[in-house]
């Protein structure tokens, strides 16, 4: 039976505390009788056939719709869309869910008879996928049928030919989706939802989208209204998404919506990297021994090929629940599904929030964690993992443990560099940074070039990690970043500390000597339910 | 009396753009309110007599004190009154002047000759056309005119050549030491030395010489930048022989230099031929700042001993030759115009006199008392490096010349065979600035040894130069004209003069740092790079390798040609690739677009679709990959302030066919295409913009979309483009290997060192991956 998530108070007798640190580790000790840590669930059970359950769901669809052979007809248009390379993160073994879906979804189609099929990659502003990635996705086999004729193809938002303007809501939001996916007679969406803030309708109002009904909720201002953008009915994030399906909805644009969700069993059971899911007064010598060794080994590679190493992870994850049908009778069970693996109940706000941050992101897969990500997962997502109320106090400090490389990925992040370079050394500030400089990148042709023809995330993506933090900017007093390049972190707008001891000697600038302290043990996920 | 002797009187005065000419001129216009004067001025290149007067002489600080007393109208409406300029030149002939020219110069009642090659390493003809001939050319043209002004030819106490002991006031061969030379013949021989020295430098041997100096300095720059190379190279050897030629010829008759030289041999051609003119010789030993007018410390150009102190003070010159109780002569420079002034009011003698202002006999500063002097000040008060540490200013021992002379020659022999090693080492970008750094020590060897060569003979000079004349004529002054012309030499406390007076003048000149700290203003970099940003450029071209990317033809010809290989047939590429690989660089290294031919032929039948696709993925995984984000971001900058951006570049259109949306325009090579089969050809259709046709493709650019390259900015890596840079009005080294760094740095241009982004996949070889399918990676319809 696996144990649930639970929080630690940390006396002397605690041991060191792992810290992730980029694609490196750090043990911390943290001061007794004023720390707590927050631990992750252990991998909940996993169902035990994965196409038995995908199978039942398609044929037992949730809230009102027709099990999916009833909805396939001979001549039909059909489209299916899937979740980019962003998720689950890291990659999954294969086969990926992606894939036994689709080639269920693809049998009852032929079955059908139905041949007009195209595969899109819904990734809105992200990367195009590479031919390896898809195919680690789909599988070979969909993969050869498909991409030689063009039936298999990654969204395009910058294709003026091929979005289709469906209307606007009521609070003046437009809502603009991939004209294919929009003029089919059926519409398949396949998620990964491995947290709470994928799916719903959010998969196709933001997936299958362009930047002009995109920019309506990735925004300051939204941003700043979604208390958290994880917790699905608290977050205008998702409101604007919900409005904009509605949109789609009355426009009689038909979705049969699939989701899926997986435990936490992100480094496997065995292996070097299963320490990283156990809790540390429960390491057997043997683990101690392996994790030193990793450090060790780890801190004598180069920054090349501990990212090598570390991208080439594939995690061990089980499926935990898949449901189809209608969008949000189907949300509503993922979210449940989700939070049973991932809410821990806590009591209470704390002064210092301390965290490490992993070697990945969504949007560094097979790619370089660049600064900008760092602020992302840090104050974008890892803050915002929480009900309720924020871990930290208004006015609290952040402590985050990443080494901060002054490194970009020419190719994946060309508008990073330039945003990194030119907006962040004007200014910090979210606001003034969408008021100056968000238009000019959003509609830069080189960079549109890029994002189409290359495998570049979008001009506009580096304000939208910016912006995924503006909550957490608002509401933080300090953010303070350990063993961080000085110059990166600096540029961040944030603080750097050479050690967890000078980062809290740092934060009592803050919150004063006696601070509370609390460390968000993530991954393996986990969401901290604050009462 | 001075006043009153020189009121009413027209004064002709030659050399009014110097250092001596400039105080005399403002010195005569300030306090002797009612004499004219003509000034015989030289036609600028591009200037006219008029344009010199108002900017070369009437707007030097100097009447910065008199334009205050007087306003600027009335300065304006004085210098109107009493200035007249007219053409000509003491090097030439009847002075080339013209009948006006004639007509002022017979109106004068006195002349002063003041004009003189001051430097002390002019080359030899030079030297004796101006120095020895000019005075005897006055002469000449005043018999011409049939008129007898007083004649006041201003030479150097220095003529009294390389010796110990007193050298009074008398005329050059009444010395007991005089080398009896005969002018005429050393007029000869100089000009036969420049003839010579001009046929020798166009011998075979010594042309293929400079071509080869030529070609290691720009590499392979095309033929048109070589040649103008190769002439610069040429002018300069025959310059530097006549300078040798003067220095040797002085030598060996007993003068420390060419200058020392043809002034004696001035002096004495002029007692030979000048007639029934009178004349006076003032002769001034080492001139340097004002010590009073026409205010304390002014100075003009710089001129001997202020170099030597800076590089001193700068820490650069470690040792000095010199014998510290030896005398320096040093006068200050209104002393000097003074004596002149005072010469030519009392009118000629009998005989030609000569009077010497120096201070050598009179108040003799020692050697030994002007380094303590220096040293202590810059002691107190450093100059600051460019990093704001103060310098250290050395400390002197006296040595011999020998000894200095030596060490610097090592120095310089060891800096030039690192030079010459670092400039055979393929570097780039920071690397390749090492070599430039070098460079620096080697000028400032190179100016060392200059000054010790030239001046060292002055340090060492113990002569002691007589002024009993000087005094006379000081005795026979009332107050107001002592107060007013002073020339006594006893009236200089020399260390006030040092400490108060010269150095901080010095100082003020030099412009150097001296406050610590890192410079508050514009960076040198910043004030260029915000030039080439300006929106009034028009035009921004781009070279691509090197420039952009850090990649080249090779790298996407064996990207593209491994794309589809089975694995075993790369692995035998890569060998065969390795193995050609010196042989393409080597040829490349030689010429450019005959390279580029022979490696296209590669090409010949590849399938024009097939190389298409894979050029796209090539873009992401290699050229992109390799790229310089901030160049990208440069490109895109231009083009934001509305120039047109235009990439230049000898590689082939397929390959540069996925950058060309980041430039307005693309200059490439191209593959003729066999229609038939759909495949390439291996020949190109043009000559590829490479070497001087990269430089005339931007003149074709410029002109067909009517811009204008002097409003250009060109952007590129080596010296191979240097056509192409050498068009622009504002070029820019990006990332510039060993030469083209030292000749960014010598010509002041805008140096951009841009890298890979830091954590970039390069590959180390760059072989494709295999494509995997018939379609392209996540195609789309």
């Amino acid at each position: 039976m696996p144990r649930p998530g639970f929080v630690l108070d940390v006396d002397r007798s605690t041991p060191p505390i792992l810290f992730h640190h980029g694609e490196q580790f750090r043990l911390e000790k943290l001061p007794a009788g004023r720390s707590r840590v927050i631990y992750p669930a252990e991998p909940i059970e996993a169902l035990d056939d994965p196409d038995a359950a995908i199978h039942h769901a398609l044929l037992h669809p949730l809230g009102d719709s027709e099990p999916l052979p009833a909805l396939l007809k001979p001549g039909m248009k059909l489209t299916i869309a899937f979740d980019d390379v962003s998720l689950p993160l890291p990659q999954m073994k294969a086969p990926d869910v992606r894939q036994r879906i689709i080639e269920q979804v693809l049998d009852m189609a032929a079955a059908a008879g139905v041949d007009d099929v195209h595969l899109i990659a819904a990734l809105a502003l992200h990367r195009r996928m590479t031919e390896d990635e898809l195919r680690h996705a789909l599988g070979d086999r969909i993969y050869d049928a498909f991409a030689p004729h063009g039936a298999l193809y990654n969204h395009d938002a910058e294709d003026p030919d091929n979005l289709l303007f469906v209307g606007t809501t009521k609070h003046g939001e437009e809502v603009e989706i991939n004209k294919r996916a929009a003029e089919s007679d059926l519409l398949v969406y396949v998620n990964i939802n491995i947290v709470a803030m994928d799916g719903g309708w959010k998969s196709t109002a933001t997936g299958l989208s362009s930047y002009r009904a995109i920019r309506h909720h990735h925004n300051v201002k939204t941003m700043e209204h979604s208390k958290s953008f994880m917790d699905r009915h608290s977050s205008e994030l998702h409101h604007s998404n919900w409005r904009q399906g509605k949109v789609l909805r009355d426009a009689g644009i038909k979705i049969f919506q699939i989701e899926t969700t997986i435990n936490n069993n992100t480094f496997g059971h065995d292996g070097p990297l299963s320490l990283l899911q156990k809790r540390e007064w429960e390491w057997t010598g043997r683990d101690r021994l392996t994790f030193l060794g990793m450090q060790k080994g780890l801190d004598a590679m180069s920054a090349k090929r501990r990212r090598q190493i570390f991208m080439g992870w594939r995690a061990p994850y089980g499926l935990t629940s898949v449901q189809a049908g209608e969008v949000d009778a189907v949300h509503e069970v993922t979210l449940q599904n989700c939070f049973d693996q991932h809410l821990v109940p806590v009591e209470g706000q704390t002064d210092i929030l301390t965290m490490g941050l992993p070697f990945i992101c969504p949007y560094n897969v097979n790619s370089i964690m660049n600064p900008i990500l760092v602020m992302c997962l840090g104050l974008g997502y890892f803050f915002n993992l929480y009900r309720g109320k924020p871990l930290v106090r208004e006015g609290g400090v952040l402590i985050m443990s990443h080494p901060t490389p002054w490194d970009f990925h020419p190719v994946h992040h060309p508008s990073y560099i330039d945003f990194f370079e030119q907006v962040l050394a004007d200014t910090t500030d979210p606001k003034v940074i969408e008021a100056t400089y968000e238009k000019q990148y959003a509609e830069d042709e080189w960079y549109r070039h890029l994002y189409r023809t290359s495998y570049a995330y979008h001009g506009v993506h580096p304000f939208y990690m910016w912006y995924w933090g503006a909550h957490a900017l608002q509401h933080l007093g300090r953010v303070i970043i350990v063993g961080g390049d000085v110059r990166a972190v600096r540029r961040l707008g944030f603080m750097p500390a050479s050690t967890l001891q000078d980062a809290l000697e740092m934060a009592s600038d803050v919150v004063g000597r006696d601070a509370t302290i609390t460390h968000l043990h993530n991954p393996p996920i986990l969401m901290a339910d604050v009462s | 009396m001075i006043r009153e002797a020189l009121a009413g009187k027209r004064i002709f005065i030659t050399g009014t753009t110097g250092f001596l000419g400039t105080n005399l001129l403002e010195r005569l216009l300030r306090t002797v309110p009612d004499c004219e004067v003509v000034l015989l001025v030289r036609k600028g290149k591009r200037s006219s007599v008029e344009q010199r007067l108002k900017r070369e002489i009437l707007n030097n600080d100097a009447y910065d004190r008199l334009k205050a007393e007087l306003g600027k109208d009335e300065f304006a409406a004085m210098a109107a009154r009493r200035i007249l300029a007219v053409a000509g030149d003491v090097s030439r002939d009847g002075l080339g002047l013209d009948d006006a020219g004639r007509a002022a110069l017979a109106s004068c009642d006195v002349v002063i000759h003041s004009a003189a090659a001051v430097s002390f390493d002019s080359p030899l003809d030079s030297a004796v056309e101006i120095n020895l001939m000019g005075p005897t050319r006055i002469a000449h043209t005043l018999q011409d005119l049939g008129v007898t002004p007083h004649l006041v030819a201003v030479s150097t106490c220095y003529v009294a050549g390389n010796r110990r002991g007193s050298a009074p006031e008398i005329h050059v061969v009444d010395s007991p030491f005089f080398v009896d030379v005969d002018w005429r013949a050393e007029v000869d021989g100089a000009r036969r030395a420049r003839s010579d020295a001009e046929a020798q430098s166009r011998t075979p041997e010594k042309l293929a010489d400079f071509r080869a100096q030529a070609r290691a300095e720009l590499g392979a720059a095309g033929t048109p930048l070589l040649a103008d190379k190769t002439e610069q190279l040429r002018g300069r050897w025959v310059s530097d022989r006549m300078v040798a030629a003067g220095r040797a010829r002085s030598a060996s008759v007993g003068w420390p230099d060419a200058y020392a030289f043809t002034k004696a041999l001035g002096e004495r051609a002029l007692m030979e031929e000048r007639g029934n003119i009178p004349v006076s010789v003032v002769r001034p030993s080492i001139i340097e700042s004002a010590v009073a007018e026409p205010r304390p410390g002014w100075i003009r150009g710089f001129r001997m001993a202020e170099p030597v102190i800076l590089s001193y003070a700068k820490g650069l010159l470690k040792e000095f030759p010199g014998v510290p109780e030896g005398i320096i002569d040093v006068i200050p420079v209104d002393l000097v115009a003074s004596a002149i002034i005072a010469v030519a009011a009392r009118g000629p003698l009998d005989e030609p006199d000569v009077v010497q202002v120096a201070s050598g006999s009179a108040n003799p500063l020692r050697y030994k008392r002007l380094v303590d002097g220096v040293s202590e000040w810059f002691g107190e008060r450093p100059i600051y490096d460019s990093s704001g540490q103060p310098i250290m200013v050395p400390e002197w021992s006296f040595p011999g010349r020998g000894r200095v002379q030596a060490q610097l020659e090592r120095a310089m022999t060891l800096l030039e065979k690192a030079e010459k090693g670092l400039q055979a080492l393929p570097l780039r970008g920071e690397q390749a600035e090492w070599s430039a750094r070098i460079e620096d020590r080697k000028a400032e060897a190179e100016r060392a040894l200059g000054y010790v060569e030239l001046y060292g003979a002055y340090a060492e000079c113990e002569a002691i130069y007589g002024v009993e004349r000087l005094l006379e004529l000081w005795d026979t002054l009332d107050d107001d004209d002592r107060r007013d012309f002073c020339f006594d030499p006893r009236v200089v406390d020399w260390d006030d003069y040092i400490r108060e007076i010269h150095l901080p003048s010095v100082v003020e000149h030099a412009r150097v740092r001296l406050a610590p700290g890192k410079r508050e203003s514009e960076t040198r970099e910043d004030r260029l790079r915000r030039q080439v940003l300006d929106p009034q450029r028009q035009l921004a071209a781009f070279d691509l390798e090197n420039t952009i990317i850090a990649s080249n033809v090779v790298a996407s010809y064996a990207w593209l040609a491994t794309r589809r290989l089975p694995p075993v047939d790369r692995a035998r590429f890569v060998a065969q690739a390795l193995k050609a690989a010196p042989g393409w660089l080597a040829q490349d290294r030689k010429d450019r677009s005959d390279f580029l031919r022979f490696f296209y032929r590669r090409y010949d039948g590849a399938p024009v679709d097939q190389l298409d696709e894979d050029s796209l993925e090539m873009m992401s995984q290699l050229l992109l990959a390799k790229s310089f984000p901030a160049a990208v971001r440069r490109v895109r900058e231009h083009r934001r302030l509305g120039h047109r951006t235009v990439l230049i570049t000898g590689a082939l259109d397929l390959v540069v066919k996925p950058l060309a949306p980041l430039f307005d325009d693309v200059v490439c090579a191209s593959l003729a295409i066999d229609e038939r089969t759909g495949r390439y050809k291996g020949e190109l259709l043009e000559v590829p913009p490479t070497g001087e046709s990269r430089a005339q493709a931007l003149f074709d650019y410029a002109a067909a979309h009517d811009l204008d390259l002097s409003e250009a900015v060109a952007y590129a890596d080596s010296t191979s483009d240097l056509p192409m840079l050498d068009v622009v009005g504002f070029p820019v080294a990006v990332n510039p290997e060993t030469r083209l760094a030292a000749l960014a740095r010598k010509r002041g241009w805008l140096v951009e060192h841009w890298s890979k982004a830091s954590g970039a996949p390069a590959p180390t070889f760059p072989i494709a991956p295999r494509a995997r399918s018939a379609a392209s990676s996540g195609g789309r319809r």
